[in-house]
């Protein structure tokens, strides 16, 4: 009896093992992208169009920019696609990527509390604005992650002269965190918060958060994508990769983009070939 | 927010609206975990036994080790998999990054020193109690261990459940190496952290209780088992 009973969960075992389920798919690629293409939803709208067209299915690594192309540079990735010009450009000027296209782009905001402690809330200078919080030493959480957004928020409070890494721990907070994570403490702990405008719009734990900041020019954010290079990694799968690439950056792509809609807003702007 | 029990409503409504894709992600989970403890107690139950039932040099220091390794982080043992399944690491070529295989064995490296330093302590304290026996009947080192396995296998199982327990709660490892890739691998854990990082905090709960349930199920299916097993032997 006790016997049947251990041949029959073994065997049970077997059946549900590693080897059985998802070996017989069709083709696929790997993309290394970012948590705000993602968390937004904008692949789970476009994507389905592309696998339908070609029969590839696309497969989505979502982390931070920083790590997606560190990622990519270990060749585990056929696509990246990520919002740090500076960084993508290295990527593929260190011969890890065949060439950079601009694909769509949208903007940062910085979020805050109603009661707006530093009273920034209507501002459109962003670098003002920084400043602003950082003389009244109102909370600010910060991704800390070397992710895209990271990226560009060092690059606004290296223009305000403020030495944020000196008040880290006291009113600049560094979170280590994906956007969604950094928008769940900032708005439990009050404090300011720059993040995409796509994450904050599709997120779902807004409390009594709104937009305080937006409009300038430098909260500018370019989504690019690049082919991992096949001559450098050559497992990479460049030929339904390289239809990926061009399908994104083709008028059909650009316009499932732009047909994207959360809310009834656009959350991307498709600029290929700008 | 809410009260916890509108929270906890609001989260069962959910998981009701969210079925096939939940099924998906609850069986995939199941099945990343079980491979992965029953690879963890294909080799943990053995050196466990003979680290618990055999006088060798070092024994002591192999027991420090075993129960240090316990408290392996997940994240360091998702970085170590990671590292070594990566295209540019020595088990690249085999292409098991972002898939269940990969999640597997990141958990099968978690779990296996849990199993093996539970099971070195079960065995052990039986092992002294059998000690004169076995060697008044002789009894060879492969025919101990098998014995001590056999006659603590009912503790054995909890040593089993304790390992199902860590690797299906835990998150760290498996967001690195499976890559949490939609309709791939996508369990119930990694859902979770990536709901709450939407800030979908309800569903994030909604999930929480499913995988508590999950749990749930398991463990009170191995007991069944268990006290089946143990009505018969009796017989």
């Amino acid at each position: 009896m006790t016997r049947a009973c251990i041949c029959f969960a073994i065997a049970a075992l077997m059946a549900m093992g590693p080897f059985g389920g998802a070996a017989a798919r069709d083709e696929f690629i790997l993309v290394q992208s970012t948590t705000s293409t993602r968390n937004s939803g904008l692949f789970e709208h476009v994507l389905p169009l592309f696998t339908a067209k070609t029969g590839i299915e696309v497969r989505v690594v979502a982390v931070g920019t920083g790590q997606a192309i560190r990622n990519a540079a270990n060749g585990d990735g056929d696509v990246l696609l990520v919002h740090a010009k500076d960084a993508e450009e290295q990527f593929v000027a260190e011969g890890n990527g065949e060439a950079r296209f601009d694909v769509m782009y949208n903007d940062f905001v910085i979020v805050g509390p109603p009661s707006d402690p530093a009273g920034v809330a209507g501002m459109r200078d962003a670098v003002a604005a920084l400043l602003r919080i950082a003389e009244a030493a109102a909370l600010f959480a910060s991704r800390g992650d070397d992710s895209g957004t990271h990226r560009a928020e060092m690059a606004l409070w290296r223009e305000t002269g403020v030495d944020v890494e000196a008040a880290s721990g006291g009113w600049y907070r560094e979170t280590g965190s994906g956007m969604g994570t950094t928008l769940n403490i900032g708005t439990g702990m009050g404090a300011y918060v720059m993040t995409d405008r796509a994450t904050w719009i599709a997120f779902g734990n807004k409390r009594d958060y709104r937009v305080a900041v937006e409009g300038d020019p430098r909260l500018f954010n370019q989504y690019g994508i690049v082919l991992v290079n096949p001559e450098r990694h050559p497992h990479v799968k460049a030929g339904p990769a390289r239809r990926f690439v061009e399908w994104v950056l083709s008028e059909e792509g650009q316009q499932a983009i732009a047909s994207f809609r959360v809310d009834g807003q656009q959350l991307f702007f498709p600029n290929a070939g700008s | 927010m809410e009260s916890f029990w509108g929270i906890l409503a609001d989260a069962m409504s959910l998981i009701l609206a969210w079925d096939a894709d939940l099924i998906e992600i609850i069986g995939l989970s199941l099945r990343v975990t079980v491979t992965a403890v029953a690879i963890a107690c294909a080799i943990g139950l053995p050196v466990g036994a003979a680290v618990g039932s055999f006088a060798f040099p070092g024994r002591t220091a192999a027991a420090v080790i075993l129960n240090s390794l316990m408290g392996l982080p997940p994240v360091v043992v998702g970085l170590i998999v990671y590292l070594m399944l990566s295209a540019a690491g020595p088990l690249g070529p085999l292409g098991l990054l972002y898939t269940p295989t990969a999640m597997i064995i990141a958990q099968t490296v978690l779990v296996t020193p849990i199993v093996a330093a539970l099971t070195r302590q079960v065995v052990e304290d039986l092992h002294r109690e059998y000690a004169e026996q076995f060697s008044s009947l002789q009894v060879g080192p492969l025919d101990r261990v098998l014995a001590l396995l056999w006659d603590a296998r009912y503790s054995l199982l909890t040593v089993a459940l304790a390992g199902f327990g860590r690797a299906v709660a835990e998150v760290g490892a498996v967001i690195i190496v499976g890559g949490n890739i939609n309709h791939v691998t996508r369990m119930m854990t990694t859902t979770i952290a990536l709901e709450t990082s939407k800030g979908n905090l309800q569903l994030a709960l909604a999930l929480g209780v499913v995988l508590l349930a999950m749990a749930l199920v398991v463990n009170a299916g191995v007991m069944a088992l268990r006290a089946s097993a143990v009505r018969a032997a009796y017989v």
